[in-house]
């Protein structure tokens, strides 16, 4: 479902993800795992067609990302790791310019965005517009949005972080419930290592642009004879905190979000 | 047409739910029309130029309609800084839809401040010459609007801000404007300048529009028309192979 060959992204001096090289089966729920900085965010965003890798390939369902780039949007759905809605907009208006963006036949629009809304418990709220919202009511938006139109492929860029444990419990049981009844194939990344051990098939380390390990839960903390994946995350990363290079859009979405969130 | 409907939809939503751009829209023009049709109204009848109003109506429709949709160019910047245009961008929906649809939206709400405009020129005393040609004359906004709205979705595609956005306005959008001949006659320029407004694609909208409203055109609606159809192709072309090339 996802291969990436060889793939180098490179800003200015900086590498940001050096020579990167992993595969992705469909029906998988994959999670990559990293600290700050480490080029998580940059992978997802070349595999979504955001940014253009310097070097090597990747393709999405079989669909080079770069020069078959409306083939492999058709692909996949993706919960961004920072907001992306519409602020401006009813909840029920983000959801129906989501579902015609996908091309969601007309008469199932209604019915799945109530399904979906009603999920993360924002039905009653569907009218109001977003920028009264919460930021967790924002971040429950985001997930119902990227659900919507059943995607084959699902990117979560840290999808819980900030939410509460009851709509953490409530998204990654949904998760598995697609994942399960729909094969379908879930990549994302968090921070909270006893998610990706509950949830993930397979996980992968990276560190500094580079994959230092890959296997599943169970093989990892044997590889670092740890007892949790915490443990072996540690191990293997370190415990030095680091510092993010962000870029300046990033870096302004950082100080609006926490001005809005006070 | 759906993507194309739902995202013209969005802008007019956005538009009519933001009540200081409605003030806004309908404040600078309004005072454009009494400070000038009142303060140099007298002097521009006694060099014998006859109703400044008349002149002056359809250069400030135009002039409402050109900075309301550059205002779309400043949409652009907005969406990317507040994260929805990522959104639109991953969407499997070619990047030319995405642009035209908030473009053609963007101009919608660009002509119906124009034609605001109009409706207060009409309490302030003006009549066109010609009512039966009002709609081609808000057609002509219209199409001028996207073609605009096109050119800054380029430039707010390569733009990383607000304050860039407004420098190119200044610097480009504001010399256009006031080399077209809106606000006054361009015909004693020196040749170099006479040049540079018959490069100006902003006085043959300004010229088609006097011709619909007043009946008086001088490049000739035939030129005018050409020469806003150029404009609007290359606009187009323009917009969409920058905001292609939008990394987010």
């Amino acid at each position: 479902m996802i291969k990436v060959d060889h793939v180098t992204k490179r800003f200015g001096a900086i590498t940001a993800v050096d020579d990167v090289t992993f595969e992705v089966k469909a029906g998988e729920r994959f999670a990559l795992l990293g600290p700050n900085g480490a080029g998580k965010s940059t992978t997802i965003k070349m595999l979504t067609t955001l940014l253009r890798p310097t070097k090597g390939n990747m393709s999405l369902n079989q669909h080079d990302v770069v020069k078959n780039q409306d083939a492999a949007r058709r692909s996949f759905g993706i919960v961004f790791q920072d907001p992306s809605v519409d602020t401006e907009m009813t909840a029920y208006e983000n959801m129906q310019l989501h579902a015609v963006l996908y091309h969601v036949p007309s008469g199932q629009i209604d019915k799945r965005v109530k399904e979906l809304l009603e999920l993360v418990e924002l039905w009653d709220r569907r009218d109001s517009l977003v920028k009264t919202y919460s930021g967790g009511m924002k971040r429950r938006l985001e997930i119902a949005r990227g659900l919507l139109h059943h995607p084959k492929l699902l990117f979560l860029d840290e999808p819980t972080l900030g939410l509460d444990a009851q709509t953490r419990n409530l998204l990654w049981e949904y998760v598995q419930r697609l994942s399960r009844e729909q094969n379908m194939t879930i990549f994302f990344t968090t921070h909270y290592m006893e998610e990706a051990e509950a949830n993930a098939s397979r996980i992968a380390f990276i560190d500094h642009g580079k994959i230092i390990a890959m296997g599943t839960a169970v093989e990892l903390k044997k590889q670092t004879n740890t007892r949790s994946l915490e443990q072996a995350y540690l191990k293997m990363t370190g415990t030095k905190i680091r510092d993010e290079q962000v870029d300046p859009h990033d870096a302004w979405r950082e100080r609006h979000r926490a001005r809005s969130m006070r | 047409m759906r993507v194309l409907y739902i995202l013209w939809l969005r802008q007019l939503k956005r538009y009519f739910r933001s009540k200081s751009r409605i003030v806004g829209s309908i404040g600078q023009p309004l005072l454009f029309l009494l400070a000038l049709g009142y303060g140099l109204g007298s002097i521009y009848k006694r060099a014998g130029e006859g109703n400044y109003l008349h002149f002056l109506v359809p250069g400030i429709m135009i002039q409402t309609a050109l900075f309301a949709a550059m205002f779309f160019g400043a949409m652009i910047i907005f969406d990317r800084q507040f994260g929805f245009l990522k959104e639109t961008l991953v969407a499997p929906v070619s990047r030319l839809k995405i642009m035209l649809g908030g473009a053609i939206g963007g101009a919608t709400t660009a002509s119906i401040q124009g034609a605001l405009v109009l409706v207060i020129s009409f309490v302030l005393g003006y009549r066109p010459t010609r009512w039966a040609m009002i709609p081609v004359a808000l057609l002509i906004m219209l199409v001028l609007s996207i073609a605009i709205a096109c050119f800054s979705s380029g430039i707010g595609s390569f733009v990383e801000d607000m304050q860039g956005f407004q420098a190119i306005n200044q610097f480009l959008v504001f010399p256009l404007y006031f080399l077209s001949g809106a606000l006054y006659p361009l015909d004693n320029v020196p040749s170099w300048l006479r040049i540079v407004t018959e490069f100006n694609p902003i006085s043959y909208a300004v010229d088609a529009m006097r011709w619909s409203l007043i009946g008086e055109a001088k490049f000739g609606i035939g030129k005018d028309l050409i020469a806003l159809a150029i404009t609007l192709i290359i606009s187009m072309v323009f917009g969409a192979l920058r905001f292609r090339r939008i990394e987010a």
